[in-house]
């Protein structure tokens, strides 16, 4: 059953799954479509937890919270090592 | 415990690239900016702050000496909230390292010396003789004066350094007792644990104040040489 509205233009939630993989490739992959990508992903957080009229502090604490699990993944190799059990 | 103390303190790296670039640059994604004049919480928060930091900070400068306000501003709070940021649990903070400091202090300290040996030459030469010396000792003050003006950036990007290290590796180390003692001797292990709530609110202070006093020095040496 062919489509009505052309592959590239569908949100992701509108995409099938067996239609997946090529959706991914037509994505736009330059490095202005990466920036792009990021500078939309910005503006959708910003406006959706800060830029309101009474913004709480979990706006920010979000983006903090994230910051300190990616700081613990990065430093996992070396906190492997100062779990607790018998032998080290 | 041995090798590990030191090991939140390495630059890192994913796979080999330097994932510090991007951990720099995180403070400055924090600090919004907007084109209306009347905006959302948070940025009327940091508008106060800046205003704040501003009037207290470039009254004491003549109108030469204000043309430096938006770089000691940004400086300020540059390193305020790369030292918050640093307080959250296995992060990585930039003024750690040394080399981050003194590419903060000497370009800084160099500026402002240079402008006052351009602008105010004679002003500035006479800075390395204080009034009412006995004149046998001038060599030796001269020679002393040039080692203390020398050892300004040096001074500034150690003692950040210093202060905030010393305050990470307190903090790792009664942390780490804390844990340790709580199997051995519970009583003991509240009375670190309180230890390290102080030490925790102390270094909030730290981090806040050792930006408050480098910004002022270097204000400080600007106001000497404009």
């Amino acid at each position: 059953m062919a489509s009505l509205v052309p592959l590239k233009e569908k949100k992701l939630m509108e995409v099938k799954l067996g239609e997946l993989p090529s959706w991914i490739l037509m994505r736009n992959f330059t490095p202005s479509g990466i920036v792009g990508a990021f500078q939309r992903g910005y503006d959708r957080y910003y406006n959706k937890y800060i830029n309101v009229r009474k913004g709480s502090i979990s706006g920010i604490n979000m983006v903090l919270a994230a910051y300190v699990v990616f700081s613990y993944c990065i430093s996992y190799k070396e906190l492997k090592h100062e779990r607790r059990c018998k032998y080290h | 415990m041995n090798e590990n103390l030191f090991a939140s303190f390495v630059t890192p790296t994913m796979m080999g690239l330097p994932i510090v670039i991007l951990i720099i640059m995180l403070p400055p994604m924090l600090l919004t900016s907007s084109k209306r004049l009347i905006s959302n919480r948070f940025h009327s928060f940091q508008q106060w702050l800046i205003k704040l930091i501003i009037k207290q900070m470039m009254l004491i400068h003549s109108p030469k000496g204000r043309t430096w306000s938006l770089m000691l501003v940004s400086l300020i709070m540059f390193i305020g909230s790369t030292n918050l940021l640093g307080l959250l649990p296995h992060t990585f903070t930039p003024t750690t390292q040394l080399s981050t400091n003194l590419c903060m202090a000497i370009p800084l300290w160099a500026g402002a010396v240079i402008l006052g040996f351009r602008h105010k030459l004679k002003a500035s030469l006479a800075h390395f003789l204080p009034q009412g010396t006995p004149i046998s000792l001038i060599p030796m003050l001269i020679i002393i004066e040039t080692i203390s003006l020398f050892i300004q950036p040096m001074a500034l990007a150690v003692r950040l350094t210093a202060n905030i290290t010393a305050g990470h590796l307190l903090i790792h180390l009664i942390g780490g007792a804390t844990l340790v003692l709580t199997s051995i001797s519970p009583p003991t292990a509240t009375i670190t644990f309180i230890i390290l709530a102080l030490l925790t609110i102390l270094e909030f202070a730290v981090a806040l104040i050792q930006a408050y006093v480098f910004t002022l020095l270097v204000s400080l040496y600007l106001h000497d040489n404009t």
